[in-house]
Order: structure tokens, then C-alpha cells, then sequence
């Protein structure tokens, strides 16, 4: 009954409620999504604490319930490791990006790096960083959606795929930025309780003192589950990845575009605040669940179900809360998936509209209405596309395909957006040429990686030896912006920048 | 309440460095955290791995305290920008 092929009732009864539910808010939200304004940015009255559900919404993908609990599980505190790396980003976005991004951009992160500077140039290279990061999260979502479900509710994985598509399809093409907004707090909330009442039921075995969890795991599989085992054996590519998962965060294009949703700065900031509280309390929560599973499931129960152990969150529902649980949390991780492409979408259809159409293609002059036409066809686009590469990639592996995402987002997006805000001299010739080199580096080292030329192709060996580029082509971007700018100074440009320091504090006044 | 003595007009200057220098601090103060961690991790793996206690490892506390560690860095921020920034920022305005 719990995750063979045989479709679980229960589960497709709380999944057919989701959709419901969320259609049902997609309705409603477009009644209010009539404009290009609203149609991004929710009309732009999301308040702090919305939103910070919202991103942690947006943010806490099925990869982070299911594979980090099957990880820890499967592997002890090497899957820690991951728990930690994916909160660390959230302080640097806090730090650096959130209230300049709200001050200076209308819809897009592009918006902010433009500001000063060229359009076209800038527009066309942020376009190619952004539509880079949110092909390679897609095809991960959908690939992971696919697997996931023929797990959870015995469907085929090509049936599972064009459901997720068209339904985030429905989300984004009718309610916009305000069904997308409510699906990721709905989402948040059906996450962060359910991994919650999940870790009361497992802790309730163990008096409520998570110590004697792990004390039962080094019972039964020694003391090494506490201890690092081989995931960290080479010190420079865990450096390499903690660099991407901590920078990348803040140049994730979907994440970037929700400070948009807010009033003001001082809502991002806050907003920002109560986001890291959620995510920082759902990673502290994978210890739980991911102990729970490995004494409570065993290991060898766990990998008889799913080799890659991403049952093991929904097996441990069933064993502590019965058949009704299993079906709710296996509900709760098909929303998460859902949640997440919808906001990837939505921030790839307003690249395509808002970066391209209307600042490239018609020089910042669209007609009247027509925007928002352009970035419902850019919807509807973008929806076909990641369905048909979820199916192209059925079987592969994607797991390499998240990092190498952030370490796209963190060479290509972040740096050009720091310098924007922080460094006056930055040109147009500099943030452009960062960006390409930041995009076409990850994606080539990547593509001579061992995770692709081992692990993929098959190969005897790898040109590069690390899994993730980071070390190298973050500080590269940097090098690249830096030099560019310093060998041909713009002045005009760096005069525009006084002109705006202004409004990275105080905002459009 | 007596009105506090009006300190020299803010300039934009100094907001700017002002929030460059928090903001550059608190983001070696993360990476300095978590890598410090990471290097622990990859180079004094039995110092990990020591039992405190029965069911607590050095690396499990140091990889909680990570996770905390971001939320008092974000509380840090947030009460130095709602106190001491807006307050500029409001000085800015006039």
C-alpha cells in the first residue's frame, strides 16, 4: 500500500483537494490579474509576511523534503552537510540584494542591473543568465515530478509530467503572479505543518528528546552515522558547491522577483526575515526526519522502495501516522513541486516579455496592453517546453542538475547584480561581458565534469576535475566585470550612479 | 520626552558606507560560519564525529549551530536596519 505502483486513495483524494483548492484560487486571482503590473508582481500589495512564505515557498523544492530526508536516512550527517548548505544563501540575499532589488527594479532582476546602464546589451546577456537557471531548475522539477509521482500515486511518468505542466500552466497563464503567490503560501503552510506533525509523531516514540532519536540510530548503525563519512572527500569541490548553493540563491531569477510583490524595502527586509525563519526551522526538521526514517523504516526498507531513498519521508508517514498521513504528505509533496515551477515559469515568461519584448525588441515602448499578452505567450511557451524536456529526460540523473543551476545563478546573475548596486564603475561592456563569461564557463566546466563525463557519458575520465564550477567561475564573473570596466571607464555611466544612489536607500519617492 | 539633541545632517555618503560596511561584515561573518564548518567537515572529520553525549556529535551541534547561526546574523541585520537605518533613511527624506 505505501509507495508501490498501486495508486493510494487517500493520496489522490488530498492531491485532487490541492488542485482543487488552488484552481479555485487561480479563479479568483484572475479576476484581479488584468494588467501587465498584476500580472507579475501581484499588484504589488503582498504583505511581509506573505511574502515570506511565499518564497519559502517558492524556495523549498520536493528535492528538499524528499531527497534530503532519504539522504540523511540513507547517509547520517553527510546529509546534513545539505541541510545546512541550502539556508546559508538566505542571510547573503538579506544582506546584499533584497532592499537595493526592491528600491531599483519594477518586475525583473535585470531591471536593477539595467538602471544605469545600456538596455539592450544588458537586457539581452541578464535574459540569457536568467533563461539558463530556469531551464536547468525546470527540467529538474519536472524530471523530479515525474519520478515522484509514479512513486506516489502509481501514475506513468509521462501522464505525472503533462499534469504538473498544465496545471502550473492554469496557475500562471490566468492568475498570474497573485495565484502563484497564494499556491507557494498554501504550499508553505501544508509543508512546514506537515514536516512538523511528521517530527512530533516521530519524536512522541522517543519522549519528545530528539538526542535519544540519534542515540537509537548509533544503536543500530554505529556511531559513524554521526560523524562525516565519504560525501565531503575532496575539500575543494565541497568549497566549490557551498559557494554556489550560498551565492546562487541570491541570483535565482524566480526568488529575485518576489521582492517585487512588496509595497516597499522595508517589507522585502522583513519579509526576507520571517523566509530564513521558515527555511532555517523545515532544514532543522530534515534531522528529525531523516533519523526518524533510517531507525524507524530501516535502510535497507527505505532503498528496497526508491534506490535514491526519496521515499523516505512518505514511508515514515505511514509507519508513525497511518495510510490517511501517507496520502496527505505524499499530497504535500506534489504541491511543492507544483509551487515551485509555477514561480520558475512566472519568472521566466516575465524575462522573455519584459526583458526582451518590450525593453529589447520594442525599445522600452510597448502598445497598450500588449505586454501582457507577450508574457501569456511566453507562458503558455515556456509550459510546452518544460514538458516536452521533463520527458526528454526521463532517467537521467538530475540530480547535478540543481547545483549546476545555482553555480549558473551565482556566475552569471550575482556578481553583475552585487557590482550594480555596490560598485559605481561598473559599465555596460563590463556587466556584459561578466555574465556571458559567468553562463558559458559554468555550462562548459559542467559539461567537462566528472558528474557528466563519468557519471553520464561514461567516460574513463573528466577535462575538469570538480563536480560543481563555482570556485572557479564565480571569481571569474568578478574578474571579468572588474577588468572590463577598469580598461573602458564610461564616466556618463558612473555619473548615472551617483544619480541613483538615492533610490537603492529611498526607493522611487 | 525632551528632544534629543539634532545630531549633523546625514549624508548620503555616510548611509551608503554605512550599510556597505554591515552589509559586507555580516556576509563574511555567513561565509566564515559555514566554511569554517565545511573545512571542519573535510579536514578533522574525527573532531566531528566525538560524541558529546550519547546521540550528539560534535558535527551534528556544529551543523545546528550553522542553521542558528543565519538567524541571529538575519536578527542582527534586521534590528540594525530598523533602528539605526530607517532612522538615517527618515533623515534622508527631510
Amino acid at each position: 500500500m505505501t509507495g508501490g505502483s498501486e495508486p493510494n486513495v487517500v493520496a489522490i483524494g488530498f492531491f485532487l483537494g490541492f488542485i482543487a483548492l488552488s484552481l479555485g484560487i487561480t479563479v479568483w486571482a484572475s479576476r484581479r490579474t488584468r494588467t501587465a503590473d498584476q500580472f507579475y508582481t501581484a499588484g504589488g500589495d503582498v504583505t511581509a509576511l506573505q511574502n515570506g512564505l511565499a518564497l519559502a515557498g517558492d524556495f523549498m523544492s520536493a528535492a528538499s523534503f524528499l531527497g534530503i530526508a532519504g539522504l540523511v536516512a540513507l547517509s547520517g550527517f553527510d546529509g546534513l552537510i545539505y541541510s545546512v548548505g541550502w539556508l546559508v544563501g538566505w542571510p547573503v540575499v538579506m544582506f546584499l540584494i533584497a532592499e537595493p532589488l526592491r528600491n531599483l527594479g519594477r518586475y525583473t532582476f535585470a531591471d536593477v542591473v539595467a538602471a544605469r546602464l545600456r538596455q539592450v546589451p544588458v537586457r539581452m546577456a541578464s535574459a540569457v543568465g536568467s533563461l539558463a537557471v530556469i531551464a536547468f531548475y525546470l527540467i529538474a522539477q519536472m524530471v523530479g515530478a515525474g519520478n515522484l509521482i509514479r512513486l506516489l500515486f502509481g501514475l506513468p511518468y509521462e501522464v505525472a509530467v503533462v499534469i504538473v505542466g498544465v496545471v502550473m500552466l492554469a496557475y500562471v497563464l490566468f492568475g498570474g503572479m497573485t495565484a502563484t503567490t497564494w499556491v507557494q503560501i498554501v504550499k508553505a503552510v501544508l509543508l512546514l505543518g506537515g514536516a512538523t506533525v511528521l517530527a512530533l509523531l516521530v519524536l512522541a516514540q522517543f519522549s519528545f528528546n530528539p538526542l535519544a532519536l540519534f542515540a537509537e540510530a548509533t544503536r543500530q548503525y554505529g556511531d559513524g552515522v554521526l560523524s562525516p563519512g565519504r560525501l565531503v572527500s575532496d575539500p575543494v569541490d565541497a568549497i566549490s558547491l557551498g559557494l554556489a548553493l550560498m551565492l546562487g540563491t541570491a541570483g535565482l531569477p524566480h526568488i529575485l522577483m518576489r521582492f517585487y510583490t512588496v509595497p516597499d524595502a522595508k517589507t522585502a527586509r522583513t519579509s526576507v526575515g520571517y523566509a530564513t525563519a521558515c527555511i532555517g526551522f523545515f532544514y532543522l526538521l530534515t534531522f528529525i526526519l531523516g533519523f526518524g526514517a533510517m531507525v524507524l523504516i530501516g535502510r535497507q526498507q527505505i532503498t528496497a522502495v526508491d534506490a535514491g531513498g526519496n521515499m523516505a519521508a512518505p514511508l515514515l508517514a505511514a509507519a508513525v501516522g497511518g495510510t490517511a498521513f501517507f496520502g496527505f504528505i505524499s499530497a504535500v509533496a506534489f504541491a511543492t513541486i507544483l509551487a515551485v515551477v509555477a514561480g520558475l515559469t512566472l519568472s521566466g515568461a516575465a524575462t522573455l516579455s519584459h526583458d526582451l519584448w518590450v525593453n529589447v525588441v520594442r525599445k522600452g515602448h510597448p502598445n497598450s496592453s500588449e505586454e501582457l499578452v507577450v508574457a501569456r505567450a511566453a507562458t503558455v511557451a515556456l509550459a510546452v517546453v518544460s514538458i516536452v524536456l521533463g520527458i526528454l529526460f526521463k532517467g537521467q540523473n538530475v540530480a547535478y542538475m540543481v547545483g549546476l543551476a545555482f553555480a549558473i545563478a551565482a556566475s552569471a546573475n550575482f556578481p553583475v547584480l552585487v557590482l550594480s548596486i555596490f560598485w559605481s564603475r561598473l559599465t555596460t561592456a563590463g556587466a556584459q561581458a561578466s555574465t556571458i563569461v559567468g553562463t558559458v564557463s559554468a555550462l562548459v566546466l559542467i559539461w567537462l565534469s566528472p558528474a557528466i563525463q563519468i557519471d553520464v557519458l561514461k567516460h574513463e575520465a573528466a577535462w575538469f576535475p570538480l563536480r560543481n564550477p563555482g570556485i572557479v567561475t564565480i571569481p571569474l564573473a568578478f574578474a571579468v566585470a572588474i577588468v572590463v570596466s577598469w580598461l573602458r571607464p564610461v564616466p556618463e555611466e558612473a555619473r548615472a550612479f551617483h544619480a541613483l544612489e538615492r533610490q537603492i536607500h529611498l526607493g522611487v519617492e | 520626552m525632551t528632544s534629543a539633541p539634532r545630531s549633523a545632517p546625514i549624508t548620503l555618503e555616510a548611509v551608503t558606507a554605512g550599510r556597505w560596511r554591515i552589509a559586507l561584515s555580516l556576509t563574511i561573518a555567513m561565509m566564515v560560519v559555514y566554511f569554517g564548518f565545511i573545512l571542519l567537515v573535510a579536514f578533522n572529520k574525527p573532531l566531528l564525529g566525538r560524541l558529546i553525549v550519547p546521540g550528539l556529535s560534535v558535527g551534528v551541534l556544529l551543523g545546528a549551530l550553522v542553521i542558528v547561526a543565519a538567524w541571529v546574523l538575519t536578527w542582527i541585520y534586521v534590528r540594525w536596519a530598523n533602528t539605526h537605518y530607517d532612522a538615517q533613511l527618515r533623515g534622508l527624506r527631510r
